[in-house]
This record gives structure tokens, sequence and C-alpha cells, in this order.
């Protein structure tokens, strides 16, 4: 069976839920092969990927690799591609995982798909556009088909794999290193989950009112173990940083859960979440156009509601 | 400074989006075209970057008759003159060959510096400027938030997951923005009546030595093979809150196993 190349998303040296997304995905497409890029690849990291099925892992962990933008990464697949001959290489489809996409694609004179949420017989993807109002398939026709999946597109199932360590030296050419990372800033950001990964997620807008009244949307959050989100109303007004924006200009989330507080479901916002499995809208206003893709929606002041909420998933636990 | 904006015209997004039944592609007749907003951005950025150090902005866009319109904004904004690849051999071209077609122009035109949006709001790829570095062997300096040249350098805050990377490299270089950079402005009226006289050169493929084998839908390297229209949500539940919203929500929850 042919490999499956799956780039390794990680951090801290343990692999990203996506990662063990792809690897489930990757299983039923050929047999997976991880490509570990950066130091810091542990036992735990290869307990992690041999639990989800890996059968191989590449490594290549010189700090090289990470310490320039996007383009070593592109390289090192796009040598794996050449000298391993894989079926397809699966990517997270997060903003650097579709640039890291762009440059194997033009590398290796592959076509590429980026926000594929879901991957068929004969690698045909599943693609959602226009913020979720056409569904399409599409598939790759000429060179090794490489494809970026969305977070969140299919359950991890696991299942034993040998993850079989195999070191990769990469030699970086000049133009890979041209843009050197000097300093890292890690903000904070407290224990939440990464927006676009998570399960859950509980975003607020404008009706939240301030940036000191986010402090019940993120309990709310909390209490779920939940990322949260915000409407551009919410971070043009100050009131929760821009990284943090969902919806057409901001991130894609397509979480299992998605709870909307004060939001009043601008096509804007709906690109960037309507692809949640459920989701839950809280509004005073019955005429909100969100209520139109609620599952379950409510009709009340957020300021009542949402920390009710909070309160009841304490009892309940 | 030479610089660069890529400025990309898209269907508005308020408006109803379609692809096309015969060839499956984008439907750009169906809608009106607005200029995507990111490229506001970046034409923002890239005119700061001129009244700081001097130097012209060229606009760059690949697109149909009707992406003129797109153009004169940017024009209006103030950048000096523009560039418009424009050629039936390109309708439909995918992430690979758009990129190709303006990393050819762009050869062409000469750049210090390219500047680009960092996602379209129609396609949302996000590759391009990936890809044009790439193919210009060019350093890659994307998703920024703060842009910066001086002493031969020039350096960068790249948004990531946690926080943000300060990157540095040497012109020629490719940049890709994020929202928030700036506030983009509007044009004045003495700005719009001024873009009417300024300058837009038309490309063709063979003005650009593009090869016609390389682009438009027929070549491209990804297809679409069908789709449809995404059924409606099925029609949820709502209440209203007599005081025990909070607790008929954790109930709804409790049902979908969340709690
Ligand atoms: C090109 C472009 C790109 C854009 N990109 C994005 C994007 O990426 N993300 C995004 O979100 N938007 C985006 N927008 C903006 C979008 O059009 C909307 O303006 C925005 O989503 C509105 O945010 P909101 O729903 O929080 O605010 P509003 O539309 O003002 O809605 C607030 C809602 O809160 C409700 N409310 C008020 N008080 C309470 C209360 N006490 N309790 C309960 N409910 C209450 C109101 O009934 C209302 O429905 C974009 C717009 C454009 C033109
Ligand atoms: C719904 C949809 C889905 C698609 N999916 C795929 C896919 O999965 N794979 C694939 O290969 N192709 C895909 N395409 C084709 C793709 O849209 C085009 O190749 C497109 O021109 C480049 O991608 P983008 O708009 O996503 O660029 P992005 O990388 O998202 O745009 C970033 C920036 O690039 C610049 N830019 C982009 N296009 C132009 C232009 N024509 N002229 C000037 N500047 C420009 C702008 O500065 C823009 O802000 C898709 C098209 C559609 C309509």
């Amino acid at each position: 069976m042919a490999e499956i190349l799956v780039l390794v998303e990680h951090v801290d040296g343990d692999v990203k839920k996506v990662t063990l997304e792809l690897l489930t995905l990757a299983r039923l497409l050929g047999e997976p092969a991880a490509v570990w890029a950066g130091p810091g690849y542990s036992d735990i990291a290869k307990g992690k990927l041999a639990e989800f099925g890996a059968e191989k892992v590449y490594v290549a962990d010189s700090a090289d690799i990470v310490d320039h933008v996007v383009a070593p990464k592109a390289e090192l697949l796009a040598s794996l591609v050449a000298s391993r001959a894989p079926a397809a290489v699966l990517v997270a489809s997060t903003a650097e995982g579709k640039e890291v996409a762009g440059r194997l694609a033009v590398k290796t004179d592959s076509g590429v798909i980026t926000d594929a949420v879901g991957v068929g017989e004969g690698l045909v993807a599943d693609q959602s556009i226009f913020g979720g109002g056409v569904n399409v398939h599409s598939r790759v026709a000429k060179g090794t088909p490489i494809i970026a999946v969305r977070p969140n597109s299919t359950a991890p199932v696991p299942a034993t794999g040998a993850a079989a360590e195999e070191k990769v030296d990469v030699e970086l050419s000049d133009s890979a290193r041209a843009a050197k990372i000097v300093e890292r800033v890690k903000q904070e950001k407290g224990a939440r989950p990464e927006l676009t990964e998570a399960a859950i997620v509980v975003s607020g807008g404008r009706g939240v009112g301030s940036g000191e009244n986010f402090a019940i949307i993120e309990k709310l959050a909390d209490s779920l173990g939940a990322a949260v989100g915000a409407s551009r109303a919410a971070t043009d007004a100050g009131w929760y940083p821009h990284a943090f924006q969902v919806g057409q200009t901001g991130k894609t989330v397509s979480p299992q859960l998605y709870i909307a507080a004060g939001i009043s479901g601008a096509i804007q916002h709906r690109a960037g979440m309507q692809t949640s499995k459920t989701i839950v809208v809280i509004n005073k206003d019955p005429e909100a156009p969100i209520f139109e893709i609620a599952d379950f929606g409510i009709v009340g002041d957020l300021n009542q509601v949402v920390p009710q909420l909070t309160a009841e998933i304490a009892k309940r636990k | 400074m030479n610089i660069v904006v890529c400025v990309k015209q898209v269907p508005d997004t308020a408006t109803e989006r379609k692809l096309r039944s015969d060839d499956k592609t984008l439907d750009r007749d169906a809608a009106d075209g607005v200029i995507n907003e990111l490229c506001e951005y970046a034409v923002e950025e890239a005119l700061r970057l001129k009244e700081a150090h001097g130097g012209e902005v060229t606009v760059l866009t690949m697109g149909p008759d009707k992406a003129t319109d797109t153009i004169r904004k940017a024009l209006a904004m103030g950048a000096d003159k523009a560039v418009h690849l424009v050629d039936p051999a390109l309708h439909g071209s995918d992430a690979l060959s758009t990129s190709y077609a303006m990393a050819q122009t762009l050869k062409k035109i000469g750049f210090d510096l390219v500047i680009l949006g960092s996602e379209s709001t129609d396609a949302r790829t996000g590759m391009l400027a990936a890809m044009l570095a790439e193919r210009l062997g060019a350093p890659q300096l994307t998703l920024a938030n703060k842009v910066e040249i001086g002493d031969g350098a020039i350096r960068v805050q790249r948004v990531t997951d946690y926080g943000f990377d300060k990157v540095e490299a040497s012109l020629p270089a490719v940049v890709s923005v994020v929202e928030k950079i700036n506030e983009p402005r509007y044009p004045s009226f003495k700005g719009i009546m001024a873009a009417k006289k300024k300058p837009v050169q038309t490309f063709g493929i063979a003005d650009a030595e593009i090869d016609a084998a390389q682009v438009g839908v027929a070549n491209a390297w990804s297809e679409v093979t069908d789709f449809a229209v995404a059924p409606p949500r099925a029609a949820g539940t709502v209440v209203k809150d007599e005081g025990d919203g909070g607790v008929k929500a954790a109930d709804f929850l409790a049902s979908k196993k969340f709690i």
C-alpha cells in the first residue's frame, strides 16, 4: 500500500489533535507515514503517533527547519515526495499549513486542495465553499495530491501503528533560509485550547457590551473546556484580540459545538463557523439571522442566560 | 522602492455566490465585483511604505475586464499605476496557474517588494503569497501585522497560533498582510478624479511570456468534479428565556452529550 504523508503539527513536543485526525483519515487512504519537522521528537510524541496508526515516522529534527518561515518544511516534504512517492500528502488547513501546501505544490508540480472537510475514495476531497453555501467534490488532476484538511473534520480514532522511526537529513537551500525567525513572542492565552482546533467554541459579539463583560463568555468557555471566539464587531471595538475573530476575515472554525452569544449572524461571520456540527445561539432579538442556523436557540439577555448556563454546567459535572 | 501590490476582484459576499454549471468555475458575472477586503489593507501598507521610504506603488490584478473597477479603486486610494493581466486563456486558473501567471508578470515588471492580502474572500486558499515567494525565489514574509524597512532589511511580525514571530529578511521580498495591520484610507474625491488619468497597462499572456498550456480551467492541476448547493440546516428549536434559559440550554447540551 502506498504511503500517505501526514505533516505533524506539534507544540512543546506534543502532537496536536488535528494530526491525530489526519492520521485517522490517512488510514482509509493508504499507509500513514508521519513527518516530524523540527526539534523535540520524544517518546511521548512517538507513542501518540503509534496510537493513531502511523506506521512510519520521518524525523527531521534540525532547528534550522523551524527557524525559517515555511519554506524548509516544504523542502523537507518535497524531498520525501521524490524519494518515497507517496499516494498523497495531508496537512492541516491552517494558515501555515496552507502555505506549506502551496510551496510544496509548486516544488513538486502537483495540484493542491485547501479547506477539505473530508477525503474519500480516489482521493476525492469534499470542500465546503462560500461560507458553507455550496458543497464541492474536487480532486487533484496532476502530480501527487496535496490536501489541506480542516481541523475537526474527522474524529480521531486509535489504531495501533509501528511508528518506525526513520531519520531524514535535509540540506536546506539558501532560498529556504531567506526569511529568518529571529524571535518567537508567546502571548498569554492561558490554558484554553487553540481556536481552530477546539472541539467547542464559545463566541461573543457586540451584544456582550464591553471587554470586561467578555469574562462571562470566558467562564462559560472554561466550564466546557472550550476556546473563546469573537465577532468582528467585538474585535473592532477592542473588546477581544483580533486573533480570536471568527469569520471571513478571521479564523474558520468547524467545531463539534459552537455557542454564539450576542452575535447577529452576518454572512461574513457565518462564513467562519457555518460548518460547525451543532450550533447554540443566545440572542435577545428573535429576528436575528443567526437563529436560522441554530440547532438550539434561546431568545433572551445573554447577561442572564450565559451565567446561568455556566452555573448549571458546573452543577451537573 | 518599487512596490507591487496584488489586488483581487471578488464577488461581493453580501450577494449570492455561485459556480457555473458548464465549467464549474466561479460565476463572476452573477455577483457584483468588489475589491477583496484584505487587499485594501495591502494597498494601505504599500502606500505607507512609499510615504516613508519613497518610490512607486504599482497595482497588479489578474482578472476579467470588469476587474478594472477594482484597479481604479486601488489607484484612487493613491497607487501610482497598474498592470491588468487579462486574457481569456486565464479563465478558471487554479492556484498553481494563478501564481505562475502572476510570477511571470512580476518578473517582467520588476519589484523590490510584493504585497498581498493574506486571503481572498472567494477562494480563500491563502496560498498565493507563499507560492509567489517560492516561484520568485524571494523571502516569504507572510501573515504580517507589522512591517518595517530599514538598514537594507525588512522585518515583519508574523501572526502565529501563540502570538507572533519576528521575522527578518533582505529585499526583494514577498509580504502578505492580515486584517487590522492598519486602517485603509477612503479614496478622496481628488483621488477618485486622479485615478481616472493614472496609467493602466494591459498584459495578455504573450506580453508576460505565460505558456498557455499552464493556465486556464482545462490545464488546472486540481478540478471540481461536481457540486451542489448545501441543504439548509434542519430547523432547530428556539425557546424564549423565561428565567430558565440557561437551564434549558444545559438540558440541550446534556441531550447531545456535551456535558
Ligand atoms: C468584507 C467584510 C468582512 C467581514 N469579516 C468578518 C469576520 O471575519 N467576522 C465577523 O464576525 N464579521 C465580519 N464582518 C462584519 C459583519 O458584517 C458584521 O458586522 C459582524 O459580524 C457583526 O458582529 P455582531 O454580530 O457581534 O454585531 P451585531 O450585528 O451588532 O449584532 C449584535 C447582536 O447582539 C444581540 N444582543 C445585543 N445585546 C444583547 C444581550 N444583552 N443579550 C443577547 N443578545 C444581545 C443583538 O440582538 C444583535 O443580534 C465583515 C464585514 C465585511 C464587509
Ligand atoms: C470556491 C473556490 C475554491 C477554490 N479552491 C481551490 C483549491 O482548493 N486549489 C486550487 O489550486 N485552486 C482553488 N481555487 C482557485 C483559486 O481561487 C484561484 O487560483 C485564485 O486566483 C488564487 O487563489 P485565492 O484567491 O484563494 O488566493 P489567496 O491566496 O487566498 O489570496 C491572497 C492574496 O493573493 C492576491 N491575489 C489572489 N488572486 C489574485 C489575482 N487574480 N490578481 C491579483 N492578486 C491576487 C491578493 O493580494 C489576495 O489578497 C478555488 C476557487 C474558488 C472560487
